[in-house]
C-alpha cells in the first residue's frame, strides 16, 4: 500500500448495481472512531426514499446520512448523495447539490462528485469505484489521479456487476485493484495511520 | 501558482465582465456547479478555456443569453414532490383561510408549473379568490412560457399523478383544456398569477407576503448569497408568514436560522417568528 495514503483527507465512493450489499458490508465494518469524511454516490431511482441512509445508519458504527445543500463536511460521517441530485464539493469544504442534467444517464452522477472532489481536495482525495453496470465514474477517477489523488477499483471478478470497475480500470490503468475486504482493510489502516 | 488556481482567476474575470456588461452577478453562485455549467457552455461554443468566453460575451449579447439559459437550468414539473403540496394543503391552508386576503410569492418560479400546481389546490380549497399570487424569475424566457400557461401532454400525465398525491379532490382535467395537442390552464388560474421578472440577487422587497415559496433555487447559491436572500425573505414576510424551500435545502446552516421556526424538516417549511 502506498504510504502517501496518510495524506488522505476525503474519501469519495461511486457505486451502482449491487451497491446495497457492498455498502452494507463496507460501511458497517468501519470503526466508531473512523475520522475521515466519506461521500457516496449510489445510483438509485429518483423517487427512492431516505431508506438507504436510515438503514445504513442503524447498522453502522458511524453516522450515515443523506446530504443537505451547503452542509459542512465533518470527519467520520458517511454522506450519501440524495436521490435525483448531483452531489458536489465546494470551496470551504462543504457540499452543494444540483439538479442539472443527468451525466451518464445518472443523477446523482459519480463523475460529478469525483470531478469536484478532485478540484477541492486534490492529492488528499481517495476515490473508490465499486460494483456497477455502467461507465459512470471512470472520467472522474481519471481526474482524481490527474490532480494527484489516489484511485482504487473493486476487483471486477469479485464485483456483483463488473462493467463499472472494468471501465474505470480501462480509463485509469494505474488504479489499485482490490477485493471488497481489501478495500475495507485499506480504509481501516488509513484511519489508524491518520491518527499518528 | 497551480493551473487550477489560474483557472479560478479566469472564471472570476469572466464573472466580473458579465456583471459590468449585463448587470448579472454570479459571483456568489455555488462555484462547483457554476464551473460545470461554464464548461458545458464552452463545449457548446466550441471553446477550450473560460477566458475565451470573455470577448464573445462582451461583444455578442446572444452568447450572453445562451450563458444565462445554461445557468438558469429550468428543470421543473407540476407537483414536484407532491408530499410538499399535501403538507401545504393540510397545515398552511387552514392558516391562510383565517385571512380575508393574502399574498403568495413564488420566487424562482421557472416556467410556472409550481405556481399553477398551487393555484389549482387553492381553488379546490375555495381560497383562490382571496389570493394575490406573484411568481417571479430572472429568466425572461421562462417567464414568457409561464405566462402562456401551455404545457405538453407528457407534463400533464405526470402532473395528474402528482395532483392526486398532493390531495387533489377532483379531476386534474377540470382545470385545463386541450390546446393543439398540448394543454392550456383555465383563464381563471392564469389570471390569478402575476408572472414578473425579479432577480433575487439585486431586486428588493415588493410586498408583504403571507407565504413565500422558493424551491430548488438556493442550491445554486453559496452560503453568503443564501443568507442575503433569506434576509430578503425575512423582510418580505409578514409576522408569522411562511417560507418554503426545496426538500434538500435548509436554513439550518444559515446565520438567519433563528428568525424562523421549523414546521416541517422533511418538506423544509418554516414560519417567521414574531
Ligand atoms: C430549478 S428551477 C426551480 C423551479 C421551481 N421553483 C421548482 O422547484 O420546480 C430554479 C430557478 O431559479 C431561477 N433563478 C436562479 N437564480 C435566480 C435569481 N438570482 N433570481 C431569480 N431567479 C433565479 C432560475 O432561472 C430557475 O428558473
Amino acid at each position: 500500500m502506498k504510504n502517501t495514503a496518510i495524506e488522505v483527507k476525503f474519501i469519495a465512493i461511486g457505486v451502482s448495481a449491487g451497491g446495497f450489499e457492498v455498502l452494507n458490508t463496507l460501511v458497517t465494518q468501519l470503526p466508531a472512531d473512523f475520522s475521515l469524511p466519506i461521500a457516496i454516490v449510489q445510483h438509485r431511482s429518483a423517487d427512492s426514499s431516505g431508506y438507504l441512509a436510515e438503514h445504513l445508519d442503524i447498522s453502522a458504527k458511524i453516522k450515515v446520512k443523506d446530504v443537505f445543500d451547503k452542509e459542512p463536511i465533518s470527519p467520520g460521517i458517511v454522506y450519501l448523495a440524495p436521490p435525483d441530485y448531483h452531489l458536489l464539493i465546494e470551496r470551504g469544504f462543504f457540499f452543494s447539490l444540483s439538479r442539472d442534467d443527468k451525466v451518464n444517464f445518472s443523477r446523482p452522477s459519480i463523475d460529478v462528485l469525483f470531478e469536484s472532489a478532485a478540484d477541492i481536495y486534490r492529492q488528499a482525495c481517495l476515490a473508490i469505484i465499486l460494483t456497477g453496470k455502467n461507465h459512470d465514474g471512470a472520467m472522474g477517477l481519471a481526474k482524481i489521479v490527474a490532480t494527484g489523488g489516489t484511485a482504487i477499483v473493486q476487483n471486477p471478478g469479485s464485483a456483483q456487476a463488473s462493467e463499472m470497475p472494468i471501465a474505470a480500470i480501462k480509463k485509469v490503468p494505474t488504479a489499485s485493484v482490490y477485493t471488497l475486504s481489501q478495500i475495507t482493510a485499506y480504509l481501516i489502516t488509513l484511519n489508524k495511520n491518520q491518527k499518528k | 501558482m497551480e493551473l487550477t488556481e489560474i483557472a479560478e482567476i479566469e472564471i472570476d474575470t469572466l464573472l466580473d465582465a458579465i456583471r459590468r456588461r449585463y448587470d448579472y452577478d454570479f459571483s456568489n453562485y455555488a462555484r462547483s456547479s457554476l464551473k460545470r455549467r461554464i464548461n458545458g457552455l464552452l463545449i457548446k461554443e466550441k471553446l477550450d478555456m473560460p477566458y475565451q468566453l470573455i470577448p464573445r460575451i462582451l461583444y455578442d449579447e446572444e452568447v450572453f443569453n445562451r450563458f444565462l439559459s445554461e445557468l438558469s437550468v429550468t428543470v421543473t414539473e407540476l407537483y414536484r414532490e407532491p408530499e410538499f403540496f399535501l403538507n401545504l394543503v393540510e397545515s398552511i391552508f387552514p392558516v391562510l383561510n383565517t385571512y380575508p386576503y393574502f399574498k403568495i410569492w413564488h420566487a424562482g418560479c421557472a416556467t410556472g408549473e409550481e405556481a399553477y400546481s398551487l393555484a389549482v389546490l387553492l381553488k379546490e380549497a375555495g381560497l383562490l379568490s382571496r389570493a394575490k399570487i406573484y411568481a417571479t424569475d430572472y429568466n425572461n424566457k421562462s417567464i414568457d412560457i409561464a405566462k402562456q400557461g401551455i404545457y405538453s401532454a407528457e407534463n400533464i400525465k405526470a402532473g395528474n399523478k402528482g395532483y392526486l398525491k398532493a390531495g387533489g379532490k377532483h379531476s386534474f382535467s377540470d382545470y385545463y383544456t386541450d390546446h393543439h395537442g398540448a394543454i392550456k390552464f383555465d383563464d381563471e388560474l392564469k389570471n390569478s398569477i402575476t408572472f414578473a421578472y425579479h432577480n433575487l440577487v439585486k431586486d428588493g422587497v415588493f410586498g408583504e407576503m403571507n407565504l413565500i415559496i422558493c424551491r430548488n433555487v438556493f442550491i445554486y447559491f453559496d452560503t453568503e448569497l443564501q443568507n442575503y436572500v433569506l434576509n430578503l425573505f425575512n423582510e418580505s414576510a409578514i409576522s408569522k408568514g411562511f417560507l418554503c424551500l426545496g426538500n434538500k435545502e435548509t436554513i439550518r446552516f444559515s446565520i438567519l436560522k433563528d428568525k424562523f421556526d421549523t414546521l416541517s424538516e422533511g418538506n423544509s417549511i418554516y414560519r417567521k417568528k414574531d
